[in-house]
């Protein structure tokens, strides 16, 4: 079941304990690109920013020494009553954490504009270069594949921008300034508390990664329990007629048991992780009181007991960034391996197109067809020379095919020796049962794939030398999974000439047969289309489209017949706007049902990508071969 | 709804309740380290004492042990907690759809039955473990600090409550403004998705009209969209933390300041009052007790985005079946009559809005019925009431000459199967897929239904043969295979009563015929009902229902519809003159 449903990644998920992925080397280069780049200035300003904040909360952890030692100490002694120096000082400590208030604040707003900026362009981008991308990209895709990369991908991008970056910035200027002043006080001391996290590090990893191992467990068993949900809530109405709720309820019940158990153990792993982080800090604080009390006792590097206590705040603020920073890192990889799918995306060759003989409005004077500006209904396909010489060839949809072979993969020739000819305003119907090749063909035509070997002759031109966007503008289809866009039914219309006025809208919609059901909807044109118009039946939906290729008016036409059981009456009508759209234009069909085909010029009946009979209904039915049996009812078409 | 959602809690009351607490607990012992760790500084370090030295910190040591036991112990407790949670969410919710008639379940789309179930239990269980812990730990941490700084200095402590209340105003003051407009980018999300998803469901069509340009500037205005919005909203978000550090930087210098003037009336001497160890003391709670302000602001944000989850599976457990069995359930069926007494439905329950109207007929056992009519008009709405799928809004339904509503549902259910005409096979063997029908089947019994369906032969040609794995949906067999597999299926019911809804529009006619001849040869004594959109398929039968707009139009046999009946006329000239169907 292709479920194209996104999967957002629920909101303030954390990611601790997720297993370690390996990151492409190119990756955190391209990202810090994409980030400064034309944002240098602010990101300064944000860099500026945090050096205030972390110099005022260094100052702030040892303001609370000097205030003792120097103020409020000898005010004791002194007995002076004078409490002037000490308003100075707290005025000046005042100023300083004011400076760092403000900085957060610039260095928030910054950051907030920098992220959403970095990302709306990572977005635009990806999606711009998505447009670009041959329709092989999607086949080899799911939709949920894709699409995670807008949502999940995105989001913990933006969550490692917005918050890590600043986070890990300000963490390391802490962590560098304690360190000085940490050595400068002690450096016996200090190795020790190095050592110290060194432990503290190695007894995390051990959580993490008992953790990890559970998250993994866990992902998997979420992924069964998904899948089962989604697969029996498909088929609900099955269970019920064969009143299989009971055993379905133990099967489920199976599954939930195993998630549990798992999220369990995930949960508890990386619960344990705050505790074990804050509780080894304080352990730590009591180590190097007693290491330092012991230290200055006995006169051993030159420590004094002020030293030590003010040694002993500075740890303190030392193990917090670097706690921190070890819960960032996790999320740092999230985000790097999301970027790298991102730019994968991004990086992703777009469709090829050399073609240079471009569709240009034309007119004939005098019999000569010359290029004009005014929208004439007469097109003309332009194709300039080697030689500076420009000739114009008019529009009239032949189409030829010598001798094409076509993969989609390599190796695995889908269609072989495939050659027609197709005159203007002919009718060419493809018949022959599913995966026989109908569709590849129609899809070489408009070059969604590029033909392995053999020529392909649009008016006589190559279409390869022709440019893909004025190819597929001569081209109209209309597509047996009908696909429609949230909007009004006019915009859904207008989506084949985006400068159609509302009469050539409903002129398109009357020849289609539209006309009739979309007057009737509660506010005719304008109604809002949801979910694929999920609001009309399957032959309403079918009648649009028609319609939107009609609007679109080209030369050439490719049809391919719903599959899907319209009734009987729905299905004439439908008919019937086709043949109003076959009208005076080439058209290739795609017949699943062999009663549409009778009057084609010509019926192919393909079979393994081969072309195994050819000629008019009259003709293949005397011949009594495999499209008179199918005729006959003697074989399934689909 | 909390109610509802809350007795979801069930055997994990104990964890749920022993969370707090051990947080508490963890909490007192986060509170008093500081306190300790004050004095340790005070009165050990910088007067050189050592054995206080060791004294205190022996005691903080003990106190560190205890708070990662509780730690851990809460932890522990949580994660149980909240994972039982989901898991009996989840187990709830499955277990109510299961009870599902099918008019609950088409209340409800698949999609949505799929996130209701997934993400947003996911999120309710996050939200959870949030309530237990960490929405305890904040205010409890807040008391206690409290508590613990009015002990040191009840004077200096007043600065507390004066700042709190304004930190706390401020921050709901953002948190407010900021809400509406997440809500909205929420919102935006959503549309940005859709335009995705649109894009790559069309991706052909937006191809073949050259529209690359046109969907990319759609995309670009939902993205700037969110990108104004999402930029509003953290702009004031950004104003958390400097409101939070200048509270504390405020604090901090006003308790210096006060503190300051105590110390010096009191000449630091501990008996006489304040002293400069209660200052660091008291600075390091302020910090403390600011943060988790913070905090519960942060918590308040999160569980309002997670309400939303919690009404959409609200709404699941809450909606109840509207089919019951009876008191008294008949638990036998007779045979395989039929009779619809002046029989209504609608599937509103609206009686402006019938699918059906007054449909009355009856059917022999063992008869063959086919049943003919447009989309929409009311062919799967009738049968579907044979089974009880849905009660009659009007009449009666009756089978075995019994009313359908007087029968045990599992006993009428399984005497009358019925081919859905969306079907559905499972991810599992072709023989796993077949044994819905029976569980009990033989192999032989197997081989005889898909004999019977013109299966068999297909099966056959598979390498695995009837251990062909069959993949999700059926993906891996064409559409005439997975009709006859779902026949095969039916049959190995062993029904009374068969009902084919459209399950042979892929099948060809050949095939299609063979079939309704084993039928006729192998269960004669079956009722079948068969609804078709080709005339071939219902020609034969004894009786023809043609069905227009809800209406039952004419009912009779091929020979006396096509010369008495207009529809069913012009549908059989426009199959026969199309030829091939």
């Amino acid at each position: 079941m292709a479920q194209a449903q996104p999967r957002p990644m629920p909101r303030g998920q954390n990611f601790r304990g997720v297993p370690k992925q390996k990151v492409k080397k190119g990756t955190v280069k391209r990202l810090l690109r994409e980030i400064t780049h034309g944002n240098l200035l602010r990101l300064s300003l944000v860099v500026l920013c945090i050096g205030v904040t972390a110099a005022a909360s260094v100052s702030a952890s040892l303001f609370l020494k000097s205030l003792i030692n120097d103020y409020i100490l000898p005010l004791v002694q002194r007995q002076t009553g004078d409490f002037r120096p000490l308003f100075g000082a707290l005025c000046k400590m005042a100023a300083i954490y004011l400076a760092g208030v403000l900085a957060v604040y610039v260095q928030n707003r910054t950051m907030a504009v920098v992220a959403q900026g970095v990302l709306k362009k990572i977005r635009n981008e990806m999606f711009a270069h998505m447009q670009t991308l041959p329709i092989r990209y999607f086949d080899r895709r799911t939709h949920g594949d894709v699409m995670s990369h807008y949502t999940n991908d995105a989001d913990t991008l933006r969550q490692m921008i917005s918050q890590t970056v600043p986070q890990t910035i300000s963490s390391f200027v802490t962590v560098v300034a304690v360190f000085i002043s940490m050595v400068a006080t002690s450096w016996h001391l200090t190795i020790f508390v190095i050592l110290f996290i060194a432990f503290m590090f190695f007894v995390t990893g051990k959580v993490a990664g008992q953790s990890g191992k559970y998250f993994v467990k866990q992902q998997k068993a979420i992924g069964d329990v998904n899948g089962y949900i989604e697969e029996m809530m498909n088929g609900q109405k099955v269970v019920k007629v064969f009143c299989r709720e009971e055993r379905v309820k133990a099967d489920f019940d199976q599954k939930n048991e195993e998630l549990y158990e798992n999220t369990k153990q995930a949960n508890r792993f990386a619960n344990n992780l705050g505790p074990i982080n804050n509780n080894l800090g304080h352990l730590q604080y009591v180590l190097v009181a007693i290491l330092g009390g012991v230290l200055a006792t006995r006169g051993i590097g030159g420590l004094n007991l002020g030293a030590v206590a003010s040694f002993m705040q500075l740890s303190r603020s030392f193990v917090m960034p670097i706690n921190q920073f070890s819960q960032q890192l996790n999320a740092v990889v999230m985000a790097m391996a999301g970027a790298e799918r991102i730019f994968d995306l991004m990086d992703e060759q777009p469709e090829q197109d050399d073609g240079y003989v471009t569709l240009v409005n034309a007119e004939k004077k005098d019999g000569v067809l010359t290029e004009t500006d005014r929208h004439t209904g007469m097109w003309a396909w332009k194709h300039p020379h080697g030689d500076g010489t420009v000739t114009y060839t008019e529009l009239k949809g032949e189409v030829r095919m010598f001798d094409v072979d076509f993969a989609y993969i390599e190796g695995k020739t889908v269609l072989h020796n495939i050659s027609l000819y197709a005159e203007p305003g002919q009718k060419v119907a493809f018949v022959g049962a599913t995966g026989a090749g109908k569709t590849t063909i129609t899809n070489l035509i408009n070059r969604f794939y590029d033909i392995a070997d053999g020529k392909i002759r649009y008016d006589g031109i190559n279409i390869n030398k022709i440019r893909k966007s004025d190819l597929r503008r001569s081209l109209g289809i209309v597509l047996q999974d009908v696909n429609l866009f949230t909007g009004t039914v006019k915009e859904n219309i207008r989506y084949g000439n985006l400068d159609a006025t509302d009469e050539q809208i409903i002129d398109a919609a009357k020849k289609a047969n539209a006309h009739g059901f979309i007057s009737r909807l509660p506010e005719g044109y304008d109604t809002m289309l949801t979910s694929n118009g999920a609001n009309l039946s399957q032959g309403q939906r079918q009648l649009i489209s028609i319609a939107r290729a009609a609007v679109a008016d080209p030369p050439v036409m490719i049809l391919d017949e719903a599959t899907s059981s319209i009734d009987t009456r729905t299905e004439a009508l439908v008919q019937k706007g086709m043949d109003a759209l076959m009208k005076g234009r080439t058209v290739f069909v795609i017949a699943h049902r062999l009663s549409t085909v009778q009057n084609a010029d010509v019926i192919m009946v393909l079979d393994h990508g081969r072309i195994i009979e050819r000629g008019t209904h009259e003709m293949l039915i005397a011949e009594g071969g495999t499209y008179a049996k199918l005729y006959q009812g003697a074989f399934e078409l689909e | 709804m909390i109610k509802r959602l809350s007795r979801c809690v069930r055997e994990y009351k104990r964890a749920s309740i022993l969370t707090p607490l051990f947080v508490s607990l963890e909490v007192v012992m986060e509170v008093l380290i500081p306190y300790y760790m004050g004095k340790l500084l005070d009165l050990g370090v910088t007067v050189g004492d050592m054995s206080y030295i060791l004294k205190s910190g022996g005691i903080l040591v003990v106190f560190c042990v205890l708070s990662l036991t509780f730690g851990v112990l809460s932890g522990k407790n949580a994660a149980t907690a909240s994972a039982g949670f989901a898991r009996n969410l989840r187990h709830d919710m499955f277990y109510n759809v299961q009870s599902y008639s099918f008019s609950n379940i088409d209340r409800f789309s698949v999609a949505s039955l799929v996130t209701r179930l997934t993400t947003d239990v996911t999120n309710l269980q996050n939200a959870y473990q949030m309530i237990i812990r960490i929405a305890v730990r904040s205010p409890m941490m807040l008391v206690f600090s409290l508590v613990m700084a009015f002990r040191v200095n009840h004077r200096l402590s007043l600065i507390f409550l004066c700042v709190l209340p304004l930190l706390a105003l401020g921050l709901a003051l953002i948190v407010r403004n900021a809400h509406p407009i997440f809500e909205r980018v929420f919102k935006t999300y959503d549309v940005l998705n859709r335009v995705v998803s649109e894009n790559l469901h069309g991706i052909r069509v937006v191809k073949a009209f050259v529209r690359e340009k046109h969907e990319t500037e759609k995309f670009n205005t939902v993205s700037e969209k969110i990108y104004k919005d999402f930029v509003s909203a953290e702009k004031l978000l950004a104003l958390n933390a400097p409101l939070m550090q200048f509270s504390s930087y405020a604090t901090m210098l006003l308790i210096s300041w006060f503190g300051a003037h105590l110390i010096y009336a009191s000449g630091n001497i501990p008996d006489q009052g304040m002293t400069t160890g209660d200052l660091v003391i008291l600075i390091s709670y302020s910090m403390q007790i600011l943060s988790t302000l913070m905090m519960l602001s942060m918590i308040f944000v999160m569980l309002t985005l997670s309400k939303a989850s919690a009404q959409r599976i609200y709404e699941v457990l809450d909606e109840t079946s509207d089919l019951h069995n009876p008191a008294q359930p008949v638990t036998q069926v007779e045979d395989g009559s039929i009779v619809f007494d002046h029989v209504s439905f609608s599937y509103a329950g609206d009686k402006d809005k019938l699918c059906l109207k007054d449909a009355s007929f009856r059917i022999e056992s063992g008869q063959t019925v086919g049943i003919l009519g447009a989309t929409g008009a009311g062919k799967s709405t009738l049968v579907q009431l044979i089974p009880r799928l849905y009660d009659a809004t009007e009449g009666t339904v009756t089978v075995g000459g019994v009313d359908v509503r007087d029968y045990d549902l599992d006993t009428l259910r399984s005497k009358v199967a019925m081919v859905l005409q969306k079907n559905v096979l499972f991810s599992g063997t072709i023989k796993e897929n077949l044994r819905w029908g029976n569980e009990d089947a033989t192999d032989e019994e197997l081989e005889e239904a898909c004999r019977l369906a013109q299966a068999d032969e297909f099966i056959r040609t598979f390498p695995d043969g009837y251990d062909t794995h069959i993949e999700q949906g059926g993906a891996n067999v064409s559409g005439g295979q997975k009709q006859r597999l779902c026949i095969a299926r039916s049959i190995l019911q062993k029904p009374k009563i068969l009902i084919l809804d459209d399950s042979t529009s892929a099948v060809d006619t050949k095939t299609d015929a063979l079939i309704r001849r084993a039928f006729r040869q192998s269960i004669p004594d079956t009722t079948k009902i068969i609804i078709a959109q080709r005339v071939s398929s219902v020609e034969h039968a004894d009786q023809i229902i043609v069905l227009e707009d809800g209406r039952i139009d004419a009912i009779g046999t091929h020979e006396t519809l096509l010369a008495s009946n207009k529809i069913y006329k012009e549908v059989y000239d426009s199959q026969t003159k199309g030829g091939a169907h």
